[in-house]
């Protein structure tokens, strides 16, 4: 466990070694792309793409025309049709909002009590620090999915079966998110910063909402970004956690092509819907999302 | 005299008004820690634990607070049931399949996506934007492209004179096109993770080697590989979990009807499949536990496996 640990600290230690890093950006990569370079990073875009073009196309055809072959390249008109029947017809109106909800919760917790804890960990010694981090750091190794059993028996013990809150609970907290933000702050707060605080007399929540919170806020952003992408798109525990009267999008999702709707438009239709607001998100803040990424190995 | 205990008192003081101080430093860190730590063993340590429990018991859905005990037996059960071996191997094998191609893959996109570019900023999100999309939405898309008659894959294969293929019945085509689903949403994000690493390597070392001589594919294969060796341990111990425990993909895959089971015959059926389908559709929580802790033992299995391989592979070189 301890080496999974050592490699797993020096496989995301470019995020302590990102400032450096930054100065001599593209000395590592000294040769230009050529054209053979472009043409397979084009084709790997189109790879990556065309799916979702396709959704797209898809959604705004007919039934009769998505099942025919050759299948539809061009959009058709029904764009709008499709997505109203979605969004109305299919409930997906109500699982977006579901989502949202459960997204935001989750994101801002875990961005937040990983700060503090990322805090905690880069800035302060205690008794016990390393091992404690050792720890988060393992548990990272361990599956959630693999306890659903018993969590299905504790949240129907708490009143919470079939509810939001019994997707919202477990992933309240990320170690994951814990490491990132400790990688982070141990970089770019400088101590002395937190010494000048403490002198001066301020204690440790002071110096965190005034000292800390500032200087994290970039990374605050970036690992709220990637804990919503993973909590909207989260699957086997909401699939298995939530009543039929609220589901989030990706489980809805399932339910529309399990036999609730037949029109294979409308079913692309509510495919593209809800990977919209992410869509939007990445073509917002893509950039931000991939530097976070590279920064700090943050996983699925 | 009276001066000194003054002071001693000022001192004292001054000691009794730092105290908070000092014992606000001393708990703060604890504090700052204990929610992750409380919420992780609330919700992730104790079922996790709990499971191991449960799988010694015979415990049904509908009366879940009834636990008659059954020592081993479901395991002997699950060790005799040929459910349990496919789920296994057919986790297996689409692990292999999804796994290998999409870290090379991966590896030859951050090789492309390292030279100096111009769009770079387009070529990185386009190959990440996959990743934004749920498992709810690209399986469904993936079926349809996936579909027997007007699907699309067998349509380009049918410009090059190939028969439709039935990509769900039978076995090896559904395996790989589960597999798709797979390598498609995580490549990019792989290709990220090693573009960062790849990014580290101080730029002295590929003028070394091109002293030496060495042409681009051994600067590849000496520096560049070397270099970003800790981040391919780490995709690989990040894939392989992500691999024992896919569950999405095949569900959606099977439409409903043969989502849970895997296939008619259960030909992409995995354990994560396996264990919804003891619990949820047999209502056997006890059961669906023994598959959970399986995969569990699993894991642990294959990272024995790893690091011995590794031993005997650095040994010999």
């Amino acid at each position: 466990m301890t080496t999974i640990v050592k490699e797993m600290e020096s496989a995301t230690a470019s995020g302590g070694t990102r400032r450096r890093s930054r100065l001599r950006q593209g000395a590592g990569r000294q040769h230009h792309g050529g054209p053979l370079a472009y043409v397979l990073l084009g084709f790997a875009a189109l790879l990556s793409l065309f799916p979702l073009y396709w959704t797209m196309v898809a959604a705004s055809t007919d039934n009769t025309r998505v099942t025919q072959s050759p299948p539809p390249f061009l959009p058709g008109p029904n764009l709008f049709t499709n997505l109203k029947a979605a969004w109305q017809d299919a409930g997906l109106g109500a699982a977006m909002a579901n989502s949202l909800v459960v997204a935001t919760v989750i994101a801002t917790s875990t961005v937040l009590f990983a700060t503090l804890a990322g805090f905690a960990f880069a800035k302060l010694r205690f008794r016990g620090r390393n091992i404690l981090l050792l720890l988060v750091i393992g548990t990272m190794m361990v599956p959630p999915q693999l306890g659903v059993v018993p969590l299905f028996m504790l949240m129907s013990d708490l009143g919470l079966g079939g509810s939001l809150p019994s997707v919202i609970f477990p992933t309240l907290v990320s170690a994951v998110g814990v490491f990132f933000m400790r990688q982070y702050l141990a970089d770019a707060l400088p101590d002395e910063l937190v010494e000048a605080a403490r002198v001066d007399g301020a204690h440790a929540l002071r110096i965190f909402w005034s000292v800390v919170l500032p200087v994290a806020r970039p990374a605050m952003a970036v690992l709220f970004m990637i804990t919503f992408v993973h909590a909207w798109n989260d699957f086997f525990w909401p699939y298995i956690a939530l009543d039929d009267a609220n589901l989030t999008v990706p489980v809805a999702l399932t339910r529309l092509s399990a036999g609730y709707v037949r029109d294979q438009s409308v079913i692309m239709a509510g495919a593209l819907l809800g990977t919209l607001p992410l869509l939007v998100m990445f073509i917002v803040f893509g950039r931000q999302i991939v530097g976070g990424i590279m920064q700090g190995a943050v996983k699925g | 005299m009276a001066t000194t205990t003054s002071e001693r008192g000022a001192g004292k003081r001054r000691r009794w008004r730092d105290l908070p101080h000092r014992l606000d430093f001393r708990v703060a860190p604890y504090a700052f820690i204990a929610p992750f730590f409380v919420i992780f063993a609330a919700f992730s340590a104790y079922p996790l634990i709990y499971t191991f429990w449960v799988s010694l018991h015979r415990v049904e859905l509908a009366t879940m607070d009834k636990m008659e005990w059954l020592s081993l037996d479901n395991y002997t059960a699950l060790w005799s049931d040929d459910r349990f071996w496919n789920a296994l191997a057919n986790t297996i094998t689409i692990g292999v399949l999804s796994t290998v191609p999409q870290l090379l893959m991966a590896m030859g996109l951050a090789h492309l996506l390292n030279y100096r570019l111009r769009g770079s900023a387009f070529f990185r999100v386009a190959a990440l934007t996959p990743y934004a999309t749920s498992v709810g939405a690209a399986a469904l898309v993936f079926t349809m492209l996936f579909e027997r008659d007007f699907g699309m894959i067998n349509w380009g294969l049918g410009l090059f004179g190939f028969d439709n293929i039935d990509w769900e019945s039978e076995k090896w085509p559904a395996q790989i096109a589960i597999s798709c689903m797979v390598i498609w949403r995580w490549t990019g994000y792989n290709a990220l993770l090693y573009l960062a690493a790849m990014q580290a390597i101080p730029a002295e070392r590929y003028e070394a080697a091109a002293i030496d001589g060495a042409s681009r594919w051994q600067q590849f294969l000496r520096v560049t590989i070397p270099g970003i060796r800790p981040t391919i341990v780490f995709t690989i111990v990040l894939s392989t979990i992500g691999a024992t425990q896919l569950f999405g993909e095949p569900l959606i895959f099977g439409q409903g009807v043969n989502g849970v089971t895997g296939g008619a015959d259960n030909q992409y059926q995995t354990l994560g499949l396996l264990l919804y389908e003891e619990g949820w559709r047999n209502y056997q929580m006890g059961r669906a536990a023994t598959v959970a802790w399986a995969m569990f033992l699993l894991l642990i299995l294959l990272f024995v496996l790893h690091r011995v391989l590794r031993r005997v592979l650095s040994r010999r070189a």
